[in-house]
């Protein structure tokens, strides 16, 4: 590809033709402010705030969308920028409620970060109008709140082109322009599915976490109350990087050492329900492949993924896995099983559960997720909530000795650790799978073809006698072509996985707010963390078989099916 | 954008029929939508409300949240039902210099509705519009899609009274 020179401030560059000025200037190491502009998204252009002058050019020209030519001299400093960009500050600070010191993004709002980067000090001279009131808590996940908007577009990109789910639109024009689900209805009674992905694509606090530290404070407060913590596999790879850390930092044992100084009595792994998804979900994958039931089979630990396949392929739920996902069999277990061992009624345990995850708090309050009139997760908080918490408990995180797990369920296996990352609850099944059919022991325990970033990817094992064919897909405008394959009766797979958010949970909506190069990072500590393990395999935990012959019998019993196992219900009426 | 979405509107399967058969050319031209839109409103309540567009959203196949986006931007198109008339005052400069708001305050007097309301026997709808490109025959309306021009106040009533009374069609 043929470059171009231009220079930028001065500086000489050179880039490869069709480059926006941006990217040149970023090549520079060159701070252009920008908003609207996200590097996963296509250019948008609508915020204007990344405006430069080109040298001979009458209008100052948007840096993000405008393509750096050859002999082109960019400032993007000049008085005329520096005048203008104010004035568009003052102009989207005249429609966004400057309430920064209570604000759920205060610290890293993109906004807040080009004001300050401007140097913009002085008093807006627009008055504040509000954009809309519409204020949307009907959602147990997401938070919208209009007044902070800057309609730059990011969560309806990711929203419609990304996971597909369209929840969300762009309604009316002009300065009343608002990102709101169709006709006028709260996004708990629309098609969204929870992801927070839009939490994620947001620059402000107009999308954010639905908090429910308060009550998990409260708990502790409560002398009835063993507050029982669970944390899934993901969110040692991303807390680290929410309290100030670099993007894969591994904070296993600082983690539950600050868990337990802000007050949770005790604090389990979620990869030892992991483990035990794969026991029960390989068991229900060799049982569908031997006596012809319906394949493929598809994993149901995604609850975002869940609620978009009982909206938009309701009649594709009998191909959805009957299991829980881990966080949930984490909370029947700890309600029954564990509530007994510490002699305790279930309504005295508090148990919350750390998730990398936005649709989990969704997932804890479905009716079919508690029995007897309790819930089996009392609240789901996200890694941007514990980290809050952890921060207002006072903890220097980084300074932190390493606790362990508690037992029974603080042992997990490397393949429950792998849950975190797209590929991984495949890759763990496999390894199971692989082993309990053959009994032989696998030469090598990774499964590259399975891993990585590409949207749908696809292997075949030989088990046994049997050519097993998967693939794995993440991101839901990804999960949407696999399944319209399936409609079509054209995919012969025997197993699918399928992850709502992209890359998978370390791309969840609880984490901090990402972007594709911070999940690269993340990637790598996932199978960094799986290599370090003791045990590499579910059906290899002790505690896990221990739990079979002590309480669940074997894998897929009648308890299991009681506990461990749940239904779907066709959610499509919301299309209707 | 405010917009109220209490009233519900019936889809009859014999409306649901004409809807379909409207929607259907979308597959041969997908960039006639907007036309689409405008022909399907003629046969609902002057409007593309919730359970219109879930027809067109099944026939079409663009999610509903995208038709509500584009519902929403375009003054000719309403996501809440409007009145069998629907009836445009040009808000542009020419017709205010021509006396529009005089022919607007007779139009209010006569209808008894305010811009943006719908009268009580589901008639009329009264509403402000961009110009309407015949600024040499100031002040005009429209109504629906017949344009009157040269309007006084007392040329305004009488038209309004004559579609109350249905002389015009």
């Amino acid at each position: 590809m043929s470059k171009v020179k231009l220079t930028i401030d001065g500086l000489p560059v050179e880039i490869e033709e069709g480059a926006t000025i941006l990217r040149a200037a970023d090549e520079l190491d060159i701070y252009i402010p920008t908003l609207c502009y996200h590097p996963d998204q296509n250019v948008k252009a609508n915020c204007r705030i990344c405006v430069v002058e080109v040298v001979g050019m009458k209008l100052l020209v948007p840096a993000c969308s405008y393509p750096a030519t050859e002999g082109m001299a960019v400032l993007t400093h000049s008085q005329r920028v520096r005048t203008a960009r104010r004035n568009i500050l003052e102009l989207i600070l005249a429609r966004h409620a400057q309430d920064c010191l209570h604000c759920d993004r205060s610290g890293f709002c993109e906004l807040q970060k080009v004001s300050e980067e401007m140097h913009f000090l002085r008093t807006p001279r627009y008055p504040y109008v509000a954009r809309s009131d519409y204020w949307d808590d009907s959602s147990p996940s997401i938070v919208r709140n209009s007044q902070k908007c800057v309609a730059c577009g990011r969560c309806e990109y990711v929203c419609s082109n990304i996971q597909t789910v369209h929840a969300l639109s762009k309604v009316g024009r002009g300065f009343e322009v608002n990102f709101e689900p169709a006709y006028g209805k709260k996004l708990g009674d629309s098609v969204c599915i929870n992801c927070g992905q839009c939490i994620q694509a947001c620059p402000t606090a107009a999308l954010t976490i639905y908090d429910y530290t308060l009550r998990v404070w409260r708990a502790f407060a409560d002398p009835q109350k063993t507050v029982v913590a669970q944390v899934a596999p993901a969110v040692r790879i991303t807390l680290a990087e929410a309290l100030g850390e670099a993007p894969g930092t591994i904070s296993t044992g600082r983690l539950v050492t600050a868990l337990k100084r802000v007050g949770f009595d005790v604090v389990f792994d979620t990869d030892f329900t992991a483990d035990l998804t794969i026991m029960e979900e390989g068991t229900e994958l060799l049982g569908r492949i031997n006596n012809g039931g319906v394949l493929p089979m598809i994993t149901s630990c995604s609850p975002g993924w869940i609620k978009f396949c009982e909206t938009y392929y309701p009649d594709l739920i009998p191909n959805l896995s009957t299991c829980k996902s881990p966080q949930a069999m984490f909370g029947a277990l700890i309600k029954t099983f564990y509530a007994k061992q510490i002699r305790k009624v279930p309504s005295d345990i508090f148990s919350v559960s750390i998730m990398p995850c936005t649709a989990k708090k969704f997932e804890a309050q479905r009716p079919e997720m508690g029995r007897n009139g309790y819930r089996d997760v009392d609240v789901v908080i996200s890694v941007q909530e514990i980290a809050r918490m952890i921060r207002s408990a006072g903890i220097n995180f980084s300074n932190l000795p390493e606790t362990p797990f508690d037992s029974p369920f603080g042992l997990g296996s490397g393949a429950g650790e792998i849950f975190g990352a797209t590929g991984g609850v495949m890759e763990a099944a496999l390894r199971t799978v692989y082993e309990i059919v053959t009994g032989k022991e696998l030469d090598s325990l990774d499964f590259e073809s399975v891993r990585g970033f590409e949207g749908i990817k696809e292997a075949s094992v030989m088990v046994g006698d049997i050519k097993v064919k998967v693939a794995v897909a993440h991101g839901l405008g990804n999960a949407r072509k696999l399944m319209d394959a399936i409609r079509a009766k054209e995919a012969d797979y025997h197993f699918i996985e399928i992850m709502a958010c992209p890359g998978g949970c370390i791309g969840g909506g609880g984490n901090p707010i990402k972007n594709w190069r911070k999940m690269g990072p993340r990637l790598e500590a996932v199978y960094r963390e799986d290599k370090n393990m003791p045990l590499r395999k579910s059906h290899e935990n002790p505690y896990v078989k221990k739990l079979y012959e002590d309480f669940l019998g074997e894998p897929n019993s009648h308890k299991c099916h009681e506990l461990l196992h749940t239904r779907y219900v066709d959610r499509s009426y919301l299309l209707r | 954008m405010k917009t109220e979405f209490t009233a519900q509107t019936e889809i009859t399967p014999q409306l649901e029929k004409k809807i379909v058969a409207i929607a259907e050319r979308y597959h041969k031209e997908p960039h006639q939508l907007m036309r689409i839109l405008l022909d399907i409103q003629k046969v609902t309540s002057n409007a593309i409300p919730r359970e219109v567009a879930i027809v067109v959203s099944r026939v079409t196949g663009i999610p509903e949240a995208k038709l509500y986006g584009f519902v929403s931007f375009y003054a000719m198109i309403s996501p809440a039902p409007r009145g069998k008339y629907v009836i445009r005052m040009c808000e542009s400069a020419p017709c205010h210099v021509t006396g529009a708001v005089a022919v607007m305050e007779s139009i209010i007097k006569t209808l008894g509705i305010q811009p943006g309301e719908t009268s009580r026997d589901g008639r009329f709808t009264l509403e402000y519009c961009q110009c309407l490109g015949v600024c040499e025959s100031s002040p005009a309306i429209l109504v629906n899609d017949m344009i009157y021009k040269n309007l006084t106040p007392g040329r305004a009533a009488t038209l309004i009274e004559d579609y109350m009374r249905g002389d015009v069609s």
